[in-house]
């Protein structure tokens, strides 16, 4: 049997955006920016994909932007704004410690343009509070960029409140979404947020698209040249049938959302009652009710998260330990580090993250082959 | 920054040689690697200046196990001498290769044994110099003696090993 638990890192496309995709490979294939018809024919339908996304999202379709991913979106955004404002009275940006790398990144490179970065702390539960930020937060900060969602252990913060607090000293407020679609509803206007990314493959569509939402009010430098696509802030040719994908996939989620959601924290629960019930010495990473119904993060005490991914993985069970990107990184996840797990307890740790085809056969199936793996590699821990 | 391990390694991993606690070791030591966090035990047996049994325990990433099973087979029976000198480029080889991030694990390994065989050395010294005990009754003092079950039951062939990304 395959179970496949590892949907924060990436999912399957759906059979619906596949077809939805099709045509723009094979007969719909025109640059969108080509004046003849059947680039005119196209460009008309990148406009209604951002219509179409911005009925969902909220805010204004001419202020969504495509890219190639959340990873170009977060680069485009953050350093965008930190470079057109630089020389400018405010120099500091905030993140939060949690943020994915392409966030840290991003922002660690602006201290070379002069830029101060300060990182929020979350609380042990791993969230970003208000209060937080509000330490740290001044008249001089730019940018404060917190994550809707974390990837690694799946805690939702109040992004509403904190883009309150980033806009009571004139801050701009950006907010990494990639994980929230669709556990959240998402509304730009009413949560105040400036600026947003999203990538599509993290919810049943395509690898290969991302968004970036922009406020129009807002100056940003483009870090991509050329033809002048997306109004100048983004060059290169429309990926069109990737476009398309990702609105369908946006618009399956969100329609689909209330029996997804309900069918997935079932699944989620199940798996953590029966994991408790099966295996002693284990502990839940950040805030079980205050976290997305698809994400578990589990320590398991005395044995190593690695160990743990493989052993699995050989049973045919797809987990991993933190995010995907940092399983070859040999150091701890720095977002457990940031929620104050134990320094003992950080190399024990494997994520399960569900998704809409997983079944309660398959969970049964994961707990059998999780209760033989613990069991196999405790057996020979030198810790008791 | 693939993560591949060769079947080897994980034939080592699933089914690892020489694994479990030894009661009454002449040698032994803990070592540990502060980037990555992971452990490894060592116990070993010395009879007539050679290796006569080694074991060790993990806590640690697929590689630490198998690196350590591959290493015990090799140097069982070696002298001390031999041992010492065993190098852990050899454990990787052994292994079809390490992925580069993965190399310190059998660097580990081999330090792990050079301590457990400096243990030994330091407790003869030890026995000479308080020539009324008996080479042969040597306990394991630094060994918490607990009784566990040494050896883990292998669970299911590995049938089907994939490649890892
Ligand atoms: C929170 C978060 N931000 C950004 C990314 C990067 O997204 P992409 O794969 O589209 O580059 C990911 C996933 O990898 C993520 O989980
Ligand atoms: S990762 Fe450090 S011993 Fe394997």
């Amino acid at each position: 049997m395959q179970v496949y638990l590892d949907n924060a890192a990436t999912t399957r496309v759906d059979k619906r955006v596949i077809q939805a995709m099709k045509p723009y490979y094979s007969k719909l294939y025109a640059n969108a920016s080509s004046i003849h018809l059947l680039g005119q024919r196209n460009n008309l339908d990148l406009m209604e994909a951002k219509e179409r996304i911005s009925k969902i999202i909220g805010g204004e379709a001419r202020s969504i932007y495509f890219t190639s991913s959340a990873t170009e979106s977060n680069n485009m955004i953050v350093k965008g704004v930190a470079l057109a404002n630089r020389g400018g009275k405010r120099n500091k940006i905030i993140i939060s410690e949690m943020e994915h790398p392409c966030v840290r990144e991003s922002a660690h490179s602006l201290k070379e343009e002069g830029f101060k970065i300060e990182y929020i702390k979350p609380n042990k539960k791993g969230i970003i509070t208000k209060a937080e930020l509000e330490k740290i937060i001044d008249d001089k900060t730019l940018l404060v960029s917190v994550m809707m969602v974390n990837n690694e252990i799946g805690t939702i913060n109040n992004v509403k409140q904190l883009a309150k607090l980033a806009h009571d000293h004139g801050a701009y407020f950006h907010t990494d979404a990639v994980q929230a679609v669709p556990y959240l509803e998402i509304d730009i206007k009413k949560m105040g947020i400036d600026m947003l990314s999203l990538s599509a493959h993290k919810f049943n569509g395509p690898k290969g698209v991302g968004l970036a939402y922009i406020d129009s009010k807002i100056k940003i430098k483009p870090l991509i040249v050329g033809g002048g696509q997306e109004e100048g802030l983004r060059a290169g040719t429309y990926n069109l049938p990737g476009i398309i994908g990702m609105t369908k996939a946006l618009e399956l989620a969100y329609n689909e959302r209330d029996e997804y959601i309900k069918r997935v924290k079932e699944l989620r629960d199940y798996l953590w009652k029966e994991m408790n019930k099966e295996i002693s010495d284990l502990k839940l990473n950040g805030d079980l009710a205050k976290r997305v119904p698809a994400n578990l993060n589990v320590m398991f005490y005395s044995i190593e998260g690695e160990a743990i991914l493989i052993d699995l993985s050989r049973q045919g069970v797809s987990v991993s330990t933190g995010s995907a990107c940092s399983a070859t990184d040999l150091k701890g996840s720095y977002v457990l580090k940031s929620i104050g797990l134990d320094k003992n307890y950080l190399n024990s740790n494997v994520r399960f993250s569900l998704g809409k085809y997983n079944t309660k056969e398959e969970i049964d199936y994961t707990i059998k082959c999780l209760k033989k793996t613990v069991k196999r590699l405790r057996a020979f821990s030198p810790i008791k | 920054m693939a993560l591949n391990y060769t079947k080897k390694t994980m034939d080592n991993f699933l089914k690892p040689k020489n694994i479990g606690q030894m009661k009454k070791a002449d040698g032994y030591a803990q070592i540990g690697n502060m980037v990555c966090g992971d452990q490894l035990d060592f116990f070993l047996k010395v009879e007539n200046g050679k290796i006569k049994d080694v074991k060790f325990l993990s806590f640690g990433c697929a590689s630490n196990i198998a690196t350590a099973s591959v290493m015990t087979e090799k140097v069982k029976g070696m002298t001390i001498e031999e041992a010492k000198k065993y190098p852990w480029q050899k454990v990787s080889a052994e292994l079809g290769g390490l992925p580069s991030q993965k190399q310190h694990c059998s660097v580990m390994a081999v330090q792990g044994l050079q301590k457990a065989i400096a243990d030994y050395e330091e407790r003869q010294k030890d026995i000479k110099e308080t020539p009324k005990k008996k080479t042969k009754t040597t306990k394991a003092k630094r060994v918490k003696t607990k009784t566990t079950k040494a050896k883990p039951k292998a669970t299911k062939k590995a049938k089907t090993t994939k490649k890892l990304r």
